[in-house]
């Protein structure tokens, strides 16, 4: 059997001093070359499951293999193989998207005339070509997205995180990201990817994990889950049935 | 190397873009000094150039008081004013018109002390000649008379510095001497019927300042040699406000969770910023120096002179900049927003300058806050400063000064590194 891009083995996060986890114990398996979304409410553990899989963060317990390789004492070697897209617009505002763009690929080990390369394919496939010599702080919230995609793919990573890389941006510049996400799919980088668009992600994740309160309750490609709910036509119809109506607000 | 290139290269552009920073880091120290100094000079002058008006309340009237008003205009920094709208001064109005703050001090004679020195010391005299039998007139006759202590009393304006005040009191004390001495002599002149200049009353011990560098270089330490490092010193430490707040903005804007991600060494995250305001600590510190060296002298300012090496000079602000850095890698780690780290780094700047000595000498401090300004980075600066400026100091002298300023930005950095891994561990 194939070594997978990701595993988890019993991860957890529990707040410091508390009993509140974050993320309960958890096992996770991820293939080469699949989408997968972690859908949740707000508060469910996503954002801080993406943090420990990607290294930021680490675990209470458990531990986490990239390509079989933990994190411990690979670690530089691992994060070569990764891209992160926050759900911030991790960018320097007062830098110009090139600049960005010039620093974070440089940060990846990407060459100076490699580097220029892939800047400008990515700046012209994002349509963001005649806009690089502009600040960031100028750009709308849309074109921030698109800069913000380009800085955690630069370097080709293997295994993609994105934490919400759509949200807030207009439908034009929405499927410019999909597409381009479907394209690296399609050369082989795994994605791994957070949203509350139910249909974004019915029509994008080759499979599925519902997060809620730290802790996995549904998993499986789009149309299973679907089709496990008699009821349901709909991801988000199953998500609701899963989550419930509750409000997830606490502070 | 490649990656560092890149980390400092970025740091560089964010700083240039960044307009009140580089106002805070360069112009702000350069106007600092020029104003400070310009003050202090200019003060300085004016005390040795404008009178102060003294009140002299007269209630003796004879010799002696006429010898001290006179003794007190030849000093030339005082106007003294026996009268006010025409009337005599007596003790209570001088006390009402200082009080009022109208004038920083008077002083009022007391009454019958001409007479009173004249007795005492002719009686003194009297009896030294009949002592040495030398008084022709009454032999082994009593005259002791007991005088009281003559009192000349000093009246200061409440708001007057006491350093201001210590000057004055030293100076009538001084004179006070000089004129009783002089009654003294001129009581033996008349008993032993001399001439007037019988006696040599010039002094015979005199007071000279004497360098102690020796036969090196002369530097005359005044405003401009203390206030071009000290303000140097600031101008260098407030670059923990840019420093601080990028680093808060990094954490604030996500871009800290992708340096994280990133397969590079911290220490290239971080030396890229290093590079960058070690850079500009130089540079600020070639600023000054050129506005000290060659802006001053046009101003009417004595030019920045320096006795040790500048070579030391620029290592000094070397370390002090990374002392400095180390400070707003720690407050940048741990303030949340920039509304904190701002107001805390510009404070904490103020408050290690007042203790590290870079408004009062620390010998004038208390005893417990000469301690504590032996522990701030301010002051081995200043200390390492004044080494190289005033006392021709070496390499080896600074050493000390130097090696304080490493281990503070160590201690700082690694606090720092410590801070931000506990904080991710939620």
């Amino acid at each position: 059997m194939e070594t997978p891009i990701l595993e988890t083995v019993c991860i957890s996060k529990k707040y410091k001093n508390t009993d509140y986890y974050a993320v309960k114990p958890l096992d996770l398996r991820v293939e080469k070359k699949e989408i997968v979304g972690f859908l949740g409410p707000n508060g469910a553990g996503k954002t801080t499951l993406i943090s420990m899989l990607s290294g930021v963060l680490k675990p209470t317990d458990g531990k986490v293999l990239i390509q079989g390789l933990e994190f411990k004492n690979n670690k530089q070697e691992i994060q070569k193989k990764l891209g992160i897209v926050p759900q911030e617009y991790a960018l320097y505002p007062s830098l110009t998207a090139l600049e960005n763009l010039n620093y974070f690929g440089a940060m990846y080990g990407l060459k100076t005339k490699d580097l220029k390369t892939k800047i400008e394919y990515f700046l012209t496939e994002m349509g963001l070509i005649d806009f690089r010599n502009k600040k960031i702080k100028t750009f709308s919230g849309g074109m921030k997205r698109r800069v913000n995609l380009i800085a955690g793919i630069l370097h080709n990573p293997q295994l993609l995180y994105l934490d919400e890389p759509t949200v807030g941006v207009d439908v034009q510049s929405k499927q410019v990201i999909l597409d381009q996400l479907h394209k690296l799919n399609a050369l082989g980088t795994t994605i791994i990817y957070t949203s509350h668009h139910m249909v974004e992600a019915q029509e994008f994740c080759t499979k599925v994990i519902i997060i809620d309160t730290g802790t996995i309750i549904a998993k499986g490609t789009p149309s299973d889950l679907i089709s496990s709910i008699p009821s349901a036509n709909t991801l988000e119809e199953v998500y609701l049935k899963h989550t419930g109506l509750k409000l997830r607000d606490h502070v | 190397m490649y990656k560092l290139l890149q980390a400092t290269y970025k740091e560089f552009l964010l700083l240039k873009r960044d307009f009140g920073g580089l106002i805070i880091l360069f112009v702000m120290p350069l106007i600092l000094v020029v104003a400070v100094t310009l003050i202090q000079n200019s003060t300085f002058q004016q005390i040795n150039e404008t009178k102060i008006p003294v009140l002299l309340v007269d209630n003796d009237g004879g010799e002696l008081s006429k010898s001290i008003a006179t003794n007190l205009e030849k000093n030339g920094a005082l106007e003294l004013l026996t009268k006010i709208d025409g009337q005599l001064l007596n003790e209570k109005k001088a006390k009402e018109l200082v009080l009022e703050g109208l004038y920083q001090m008077a002083l009022v004679l007391p009454k019958d002390l001409s007479f009173n020195l004249a007795q005492k010391v002719n009686q003194n005299v009297s009896k030294i000649m009949t002592e040495f039998g030398l008084d022709e007139q009454e032999e082994k006759q009593d005259t002791t008379l007991l005088f009281e202590k003559q009192k000349i009393k000093i009246i200061f304006d409440p708001a007057t510095q006491l350093a201001y005040k210590n000057g004055v009191r030293s100076s009538i004390d001084k004179m006070i001497s000089k004129i009783e001495t002089a009654a003294i002599y001129t009581a033996f002149q008349e008993a032993i019927g001399a001439e007037d200049d019988f006696f040599n009353v010039e002094e015979m011990i005199v007071i000279s300042e004497v360098n102690p560098m020796g036969e090196l270089k002369e530097v005359k330490p005044d405003a401009v040699q203390h206030n071009v490092p000290a303000w140097t010193l600031f101008a260098i430490f407030f670059i923990i406000l840019p420093l601080s707040i990028t680093i808060v903005k990094e954490k604030n804007q996500g871009t800290f969770v992708r340096l994280k991600s990133f397969p590079t060494r911290p220490s290239t995250l971080l030396g890229g910023k290093i590079i960058v305001y070690l850079a500009i600590s130089l540079l600020q510190f070639t600023a000054i120096l050129l506005v000290g060296l060659f802006l001053f002298p046009y101003i009417g300012l004595p030019a920045f002179n320096v006795s040790g090496s500048y070579l030391l000079l620029y290592l000094m602000a070397l370390f002090i900049g990374l002392a400095a850095i180390g400070f707003g890698i720690l407050i940048g780690t741990v303030a949340s927003t920039t509304e904190q780290a701002a107001p805390f780094g510009a404070t904490s700047v103020v408050i290690l300058a007042a203790i590290g000595g870079v408004w009062v000498p620390t010998f004038l401090m208390p005893e417990t806050m000469q301690v504590f300004a032996k522990l701030t980075p301010m002051n081995w600066g200043l200390s390492g400063f004044y080494d190289v400026i005033l006392r021709n100091g070496s390499l080896l002298d600074i050493l000390p000064e130097l090696s304080y300023l490493t281990l503070f930005f160590i201690i700082l950095t690694a606090i720092a590194i410590r801070y931000d891994k506990k904080k991710n561990e939620i």
